[in-house]
Parts: C-alpha cells; sequence; structure tokens
C-alpha cells in the first residue's frame, strides 16, 4: 500500500502540478535509509550507536570531494562513499565494541565529535562553509538531474537495503547478533566470538549510512559539517524509536513522521524544536513500540 | 579407566582481600560425574566461571585433554566442547524455544557468518535442535517463547541447549535450582542417562541428586577443597560435617 | 618557557571546569544508572541566569550563586518530572528523553534570552594580572582554577567525610542495603541530582564571563565531558578528576603546540590544516588510546 503510494508519487505531482512533494519525499527517503541502517544494530544488535551521523557525513564528503577532483561517475563514486564510511566504521566499531553500554554510547557519539571536528578543520573541504558540488554524479543510462530519476533510484536502493537488512537479521549471523543483544553471556558460553558478529553489523549499518550520505550530497548537492553533527546522530536514533525498534521498515514511518513533524510545527513556531522536543520526551516516557508497534498493534485488532 | 578431560591444578583467584579460589586442584573424566558441594559463599560458582572462561584465574592452570586452557575466553572454551549452565537461567528469552536451541547447534559450525539464508528454515540447525527438546521432553513446546515457560521447562531448556552443543566437558551450575520435587526426579534421570557420553561438573544443593549423580565429590570451603572422595566418604568425614553440615544447624 | 606555563595553567583551568560537570554526570550515573544528555543544559542556564543577574547590577558573587541556584532547581524539576521514570528504562530511552530535554531547555533559552550571544563581564576587582616567576597570568583565571580546586576538595570532603556521602558511596553498590536502613532512595536520589546540576551551574556561572554565553554552550562541553568520563573510568569521582585534567591539558597543549610542531616537517598551507585537524581531535585521539589500554577507564568502579 505504501509502497503502491510511493511509485505513483512523481506521476501524481506532475499531475497536481506539486513537484516539491517530489523532492521532499526524496530527502526522507534519504534519511530513511540511515534510520534503517542504525536500526540494523541499535534494534536487532542492542548497539546504541549515538555517531551514526559521522558515516552519514563521511559518505557525503567523498562523493563532493571526489566530484572535487573530477570524479563525477556514480558508479565509482558511491560504492567509494560506501567503502570509506565501512572503513570509518570498523576502525571506530573496533575500538568501541570494547565497551558496553553508557561508555558504548559516549564513545560513538565522541568519534562523531572528532569526525565533525576534522571536517571543521579541513580548509580544502571548505571547512565550516561546506563543499558544494557542480553537478549531479552521472550514472549510465539514468539522467540523475531529473529529480524523478534521483527520486527512483533512492527508492531503489532503499528497499534493497532494507531487503538486504531483512535478510541479514533472519539469517544464522543474525541470529548470533539478536541472541548477543538479548544475553552476550549465553552466546560466548555457546561458543560465539560476539565481538565480531557485532563488529560486521557495525560495519554493515556504517556502510548503509555511507550510502545515504553519498545519496544526500546528490540530492542535495551539498555537503555541510552538519552531516556530521550529533543532534544529527540524535534525530536518527529518534527516527529509530518513532518506527519502533528492530522493524526495520518501522525506521522509514520515523522518518517521515519526523520529517513531516519538524516541518509542520515549523509552519506554527520559530520554537518547533521546543515542541517536538515535548512529543519526544511523551512519546519515549509512554509509547514504548513506537509508531510501528502502534500501527502493527491496529492492525491486529 | 577413561581419560582425565578437565585437570585443574593450583587455582588461585581472589577478588581484593577476599580469597575465593584457594589452591585448588580437580580433575573430571569421561562418563563421571565430580560434584562441588560447599555452603553458599564458598566459591562454587566463581570456580565453575574460571572453568568455563569467564573469569580468570589469579594463578593456576587449568588443562582440556592435553591443552592448556587457562588462558583462553570463554567462547573459545565452548568451541572447544566445554559446554555450560548457568545458575540464574540465561536464556535469549525473545526466541523460542527451538531457537535458543538451534543457536547452540549453529554455533557447532565453524561460522556464523553466514548472511542469505534464512535460519528459521534451515533443516541442518532445526533437526537437530528439535531432537534435543524431545530429548529432555520439551518436545511440545518447541514453538514457545523462552520467556513463556514455566520455571522447570526453562531449567530443562538450559539442559538442552548444554546438549546439543556436543559437549565434552558439561558444567552444571545447581540444575535442580527451584525445581520441584517430581521435576527434580526427572532432571536426575536425564543427567543420568547423559552422564556416560560427557565428562560432567556439577554444583548442586540437594543431596538427594549428589548421592544419586556424583562418583566423585570435592567439598568446597572459604575457596579451599577441603575434601574429596566418594559421596559416602565424604558423608561421614569429620571435618566436611563440621565445615558443611554444620552450616545447617 | 613562561608560555609553556601559562598554556598548562590555561589547561588546568579548562579541565578544573570539565571536572564541575563530569563529577556531576559521573554521580547520576554511579547512583542511578542514569545517562543525562541535558546535564550541558544545566551548564548553560547557569550561565545564562549568572550573565543577566550580573547584567541587571548583581554583584558578581550574588550572579555565581543565582546561576548555581538555578541550575539546581531545575535539575530538581528535571529530575521529579523526567529522570526519575528513566531510574529503569533502557539506556537507549533515557538517551532520546535527555535528548528532547535539549531540545526544549536550547529552545526555551533562546525564546527567553534570544539567539545571539549574552556578554558578562569578568568583575572589576579580578580583572588584572597576577605576575609571579616572571609569568604574567590573568587573575580571573587564577581565581578559576583555584575554585574549581577547592569545590573538588569540597566534593571529596562530602564524599568521603559526610553520612550523605556515606549512602552516596553505599547507594551506588548497594541499593538495598541502603534502602533497608530506611533511607529514602528517592529522595537521595533527587538530592543527588540536584547537587550534580548545582555543579553544572557554578561552573557555567564561572565561565560566562570568559566565554559567548549562547544557546548550543551546553552541548560542545557535555561531549568534552563524556570524554574526560570514559577516560576517567565511569562512576568514579577520582577518575572524573584525574579525566577532567587530562582533557584540559591535552585539548589545550594540542592547540597550542601541534601546529608549531608541524611547521618544521610539512609545508605551511599542510601544517596548518593537518595542525587544526589534528589539534581539534588530539582529545579523541587520547580517548582512543585509553580504550585500547584499559577499556573501562583509568580508574573503574565496581561491576556496573
Amino acid at each position: 500500500m505504501t509502497l503502491a503510494l510511493l511509485i505513483a508519487l512523481p506521476p501524481l505531482a506532475a499531475v497536481l502540478d506539486q513537484p516539491f512533494w517530489v523532492n521532499t519525499v526524496t530527502r526522507i527517503l534519504i534519511l530513511a535509509l540511515a534510520a534503517v541502517s542504525l536500526d540494523l544494530i541499535v534494534g536487532y544488535g542492542g548497539l546504541v550507536s549515538f555517531g551514526h551521523a559521522a558515516y552519514f557525513a563521511v559518505g557525503g564528503y567523498t562523493i563532493a570531494v571526489l566530484a572535487q577532483h573530477g570524479i563525477d561517475a556514480a558508479l565509482i563514486a558511491w560504492p567509494a562513499a560506501v567503502v570509506a564510511a565501512a572503513v570509518l566504521a570498523a576502525i571506530v566499531g573496533t575500538l568501541s565494541l570494547r565497551t558496553t553500554g553508557i561508555f558504548f554510547i559516549m564513545i560513538t557519539l565522541a568519534f562523531a565529535q572528532m569526525v565533525f571536528f576534522t571536517l571543521v578543520a579541513v580548509k580544502a573541504w571548505g571547512g565550516n562553509d561546506g563543499l558544494p558540488l557542480d553537478a549531479r554524479s552521472v550514472l549510465p543510462l539514468v539522467n540523475l538531474r531529473d529529480p524523478n530519476a534521483l527520486y527512483f533510484v533512492c527508492l531503489g536502493l532503499l528497499l534493497a537495503f532494507v531487503a538486504l537488512a531483512a535478510q541479514l537479521v533472519e539469517s544464522r549471523f543474525g541470529m548470533v547478533l539478536r541472541g548477543a543483544r538479548s544475553s552476550e553471556r549465553r552466546m560466548l558460553a555457546l561458543g560465539f566470538p560476539t565481538f565480531r558478529y557485532k563488529l560486521v553489523a557495525f560495519v554493515v549499518a556504517g556502510a548503509g549510512a555511507g550510502l545515504a550520505g553519498a545519496l544526500w550530497a546528490e540530492y542535495a548537492r551539498f555537503v555541510s559539517t552538519d552531516m556530521a553533527s550529533w543532534t544529527r546522530s540524535g534525530e536518527f536514533l529518534v527516527m529509530v524509536i518513532l518506527g519502533g525498534l528492530g522493524s526495520l521498515v518501522g525506521a522509514i514511518y520515523g522518518a517521515a513522521v519526523l520529517l513531516g513533524l519538524e516541518s509542520f510545527l515549523a509552519g506554527f513556531t520559530e520554537h518547533w524544536m521546543l515542541l517536538l522536543g515535548a512529543i519526544l520526551l511523551v512519546v519515549v516516557l509512554f509509547a514504548k513500540r513506537g509508531l510501528y508497534g502502534w500501527l502493527a498493534g491496529a492492525n491486529d485488532g | 579407566m577413561a581419560d582425565t578431560v578437565l585437570a585443574v591444578r593450583g587455582l588461585r583467584k581472589a577478588f581484593g582481600a577476599l580469597v575465593v579460589s584457594d589452591d585448588v586442584a580437580l580433575e573430571v573424566r569421561t562418563g563421571e560425574c565430580h560434584a562441588l558441594i560447599g555452603p553458599n559463599g564458598a566459591g562454587k560458582t566463581t570456580l565453575l566461571a574460571q572453568l568455563a572462561g569467564e573469569v580468570a584465574p589469579d594463578a593456576g592452570t587449568i588443562r582440556f585433554g592435553d591443552r592448556d586452557v587457562t588462558r583462553l575466553g570463554p567462547d573459545a572454551r565452548a568451541r572447544l566442547g566445554i559446554a555450560r549452565s548457568f545458575q540464574i537461567t540465561t536464556i535469549v528469552a525473545d526466541f523460542t524455544a527451538e531457537d535458543n536451541v538451534a543457536l547452540a547447534v549453529q554455533a557447532r559450525a565453524a561460522t556464523s557468518m553466514r548472511f542469505w539464508r534464512s535460519a528459521a528454515r534451515d533443516a541442518a540447525l532445526r533437526d537437530p535442535a528439535r531432537a534435543a527438546l524431545v530429548r529432555v521432553g520439551l518436545g511440545p513446546r518447541a514453538n514457545t517463547r523462552a520467556s513463556d515457560l514455566a520455571h522447570g521447562e526453562q531449567r530443562l531448556l538450559e539442559l538442552a541447549i548444554a546438549l546439543a552443543q556436543e559437549p565434552a566437558v558439561l558444567l552444571l551450575d545447581e540444575p535442580m535450582a527451584g525445581l520441584g520435587h517430581d521435576e527434580s526426579r526427572a532432571m536426575i534421570a536425564l543427567l543420568r542417562e547423559i552422564k556416560p557420553a560427557v565428562a560432567m561438573l556439577l554444583i548442586e544443593h540437594d543431596m538427594q541428586a549428589v548421592a544419586e549423580l556424583a562418583d566423585r565429590v570435592t567439598v568446597l570451603v572459604a575457596g579451599h577443597a577441603i575434601a574429596s572422595g566418594s559421596y559416602e566418604t565424604i558423608r561421614t568425614d569429620p571435618r566436611v560435617r563440621e565445615a558443611y553440615l554444620g552450616d545447617d544447624g | 618557557m613562561s608560555l609553556a606555563i601559562e598554556q598548562i595553567l590555561n589547561g588546568l583551568q579548562f579541565g578544573v571546569m570539565i571536572f564541575l560537570l563530569a563529577a556531576g554526570l559521573t554521580l547520576v550515573f554511579g547512583i542511578m544508572g542514569v545517562i543525562n544528555l541535558a546535564h550541558g543544559s544545566l551548564y548553560m542556564l547557569g550561565a545564562f541566569v549568572a550573565a543577566s543577574a550580573a547584567g541587571r547590577g548583581a554583584p558578581f558573587v550574588l550572579a555565581v550563586l543565582a546561576g548555581a541556584g538555578a541550575a539546581a532547581l531545575a535539575g530538581v524539576v528535571m529530575e521529579l518530572v523526567v529522570i526519575r521514570r528513566l531510574y529503569r528504562r533502557e539506556h537507549l530511552d533515557q538517551v532520546l528523553a535527555t535528548f528532547a530535554l535539549i531540545l526544549i531547555a536550547n529552545d526555551g533559552v533562546a525564546i527567553a534570552w534570544g539567539k545571539t550571544p549574552v556578554r558578562m563581564d569578568v568583575p572589576g576587582a579580578l580583572t588584572g594580572a597576577v605576575t609571579f616567576a616572571g609569568l604574567t597570568y590573568p587573575t580571573y583565571r587564577l581565581l578559576l582554577i583555584a575554585a574549581g580546586l577547592a569545590v573538588a576538595a569540597g566534593l571529596y570532603v562530602l564524599i568521603s567525610r559526610t553520612r550523605l556521602g556515606m549512602l552516596i558511596r553505599a547507594g551506588a553498590t548497594h541499593r538495598e542495603t541502603v534502602a533497608a536502613l530506611g533511607v529514602d532512595i528517592a529522595k537521595l536520589n533527587t538530592i543527588v541530582f540536584a547537587l550534580g546540576a548545582l555543579l553544572a551551574g557554578v561552573a557555567g556561572a564561572l565561565l560566562a564571563p570568559i566565554l559567548a554565553v549562547q544557546v548550543g554552550m551546553g552541548e560542545q562541553i557535555l561531549i568534552l565531558t563524556f570524554v574526560a568520563i570514559v577516560v576517567g573510568g565511569l562512576g568514579s569521582i577520582r577518575g572524573a578528576f584525574i579525566g577532567a585534567l587530562l582533557v584540559g591539558l591535552v585539548d589545550t597543549l594540542g592547540r597550542a603546540y601541534i601546529p608549531v610542531l608541524l611547521k618544521p616537517v610539512a609545508a605551511p598551507a599542510l601544517a596548518d590544516s593537518l595542525g587544526g585537524g589534528l589539534s581539534a581531535i588530539a582529545i579523541y585521539v587520547l580517548m582512543a588510546i585509553v580504550l585500547v589500554w584499559k577499556p573501562r577507564g583509568l580508574f573503574p568502579v565496581g561491576s556496573r
């Protein structure tokens, strides 16, 4: 149902003469990709990373910096962005997965700040001003300059990642990951070197966020240190929790709701963050299963 | 005489000033059940944790067959064939009983870095898992969420998990804890049935179970093994009566 | 040489201020098991209230007290309304709820004081500089170091010598025993939280004259505080102290010397860019090194 709506959106927007719909939803799809990748580790691995924006930013900056050096072939730049984010995730994961709980949260946040300040400091990449892209990357057969084409590419990649993640969590690998979330001690006693499984999940999630960051760079034709800010990491977590932990698809709804809420509240008042904070507080304190849980529950009944 | 599978020499562990293992030595042989008894706080569970690799000893060696495993972590020891059950049931609460056992089956494979096939439809995991559940009498409960099982059923699930690991050494931390009379009888019968194929180390407060299962008993008091021998000799040993049985009176 | 001493003093001053936040954060975690991202908001509130009190002609000491008091009061309200509901919840819920509190606090402060930075003057008597051993150093910064060390000493006495301190120490490790003694745990939690808020408010108020008092200042220092706690070990006041001083010193000295050290070995443009980048991340490198060496920090506490 939702999928049919998403596929029908561009022609619908054209008929109704609301081209900005496509832009808005493209943005949601891209951030949803990052949120889904975060749900993979938070919802299934119990790894509360508060630094997911770092991989998003590294993905985006890879595209921008490659473009700066004249490399605009998407088939080179996009995989490069994914690999760059995955490498960073491997390094951060190796260090931070040595710890658990609150330590892990603080360390992932701190390493994301490290990325943030590095991006601020490197003048060649624009520092605080960010780095614009002259044009979108070039993909064979598809013209990314066409907003509808970019929209469908983003939709396709999001669905592909959701399918991949869904497969992953049901596989043998996923069983170990989910088992370790619930009882790491039991998993060790069974003989699973849990660190490795968590690290692989952490890297896959980082790669997903890197892809999202790459798409964001294409979409906005601009990257800035904002992409790595800690509030961005917080927003990704909010999307996951709004959608309901460990549901993958839920994170997409979470992204849509958060962005919708932001622009809705911003239409009312300049101080929409206050309202958003209040709503979020109520959701966290009183609605445990998130939006997806609520929707699923409604369908059951 | 069967081979010694697990041999402990000079094991020492202290938490600050509190000595929990004081020069402990013991052996476990295949087909034999070695029971570890002692008053609460004697250091039984910490000793088992050192055997399983969760706690590193300060001194001493732990040998598995002819291999020194003292420095190995719990996962590496489990892969060698040392399985354990937990005193407080430790299962994946939101998995079904069968999922929990399937994980143990999966753990025997060289790697679980398999990303594509659904583990829920993998007969190579599901058939042995179901067999282990049937063996402990949980066959009809295979698809029940582990957290929804009754306490006694969860204890049986712990055992099914350990069995599915096909271990050479089985470390059992109070498997009878919290079981009713009939459940205890069933658990003892099960352990007797399993015994010939493994080397079993049993921590247990239920003396009836110890009497029926143990070929050898070691008494641990304040981290020190004060006596070791058959159940009968231990039962009549005056030191044991004083240190341990006197504890009740 | 005197430059080096000046930089060390700067690092020390920064470090003791971070400690004021780290102490509260680590206590709240140690006693209640709660991670409070909004701790920086209390610091921000302390700075704003102190600055506006001073702006209305309040003497410096009174302005600082007002800032600290406002933060403590806000801390009590925060604990009663939100934090209390998070004790038994997962860390993720704690992170999100306190993240929401930051959004509310930042916007609330923006409504009350606007988005442009507020200024607070260094009090007249402390504007000068002190000269000693051939070194001239601003009086106010020396006062900050002294004040920070005094608070650290006071906290040490409070924790190790008083009944409240005994309860705090016991509460971190033996909750049930403390409850069995007939102590009202809920009240103890509120007091500890208010104490942490008070310290954060003091830091905000004391730093207000030398920093830009603006929305978002809380999060900048919060993350440095996290690094200090990770380095020092969670739940330990001593760890927080050492960690905070290390972070203050490494950050300050890194910014002062890494670009200089790079000059002879790299091209000027590169030295500038690389030096800036490296000095900005020096404390994170410190954190990474500590993590590899001692994953639970330099002074780990208990089993939690």
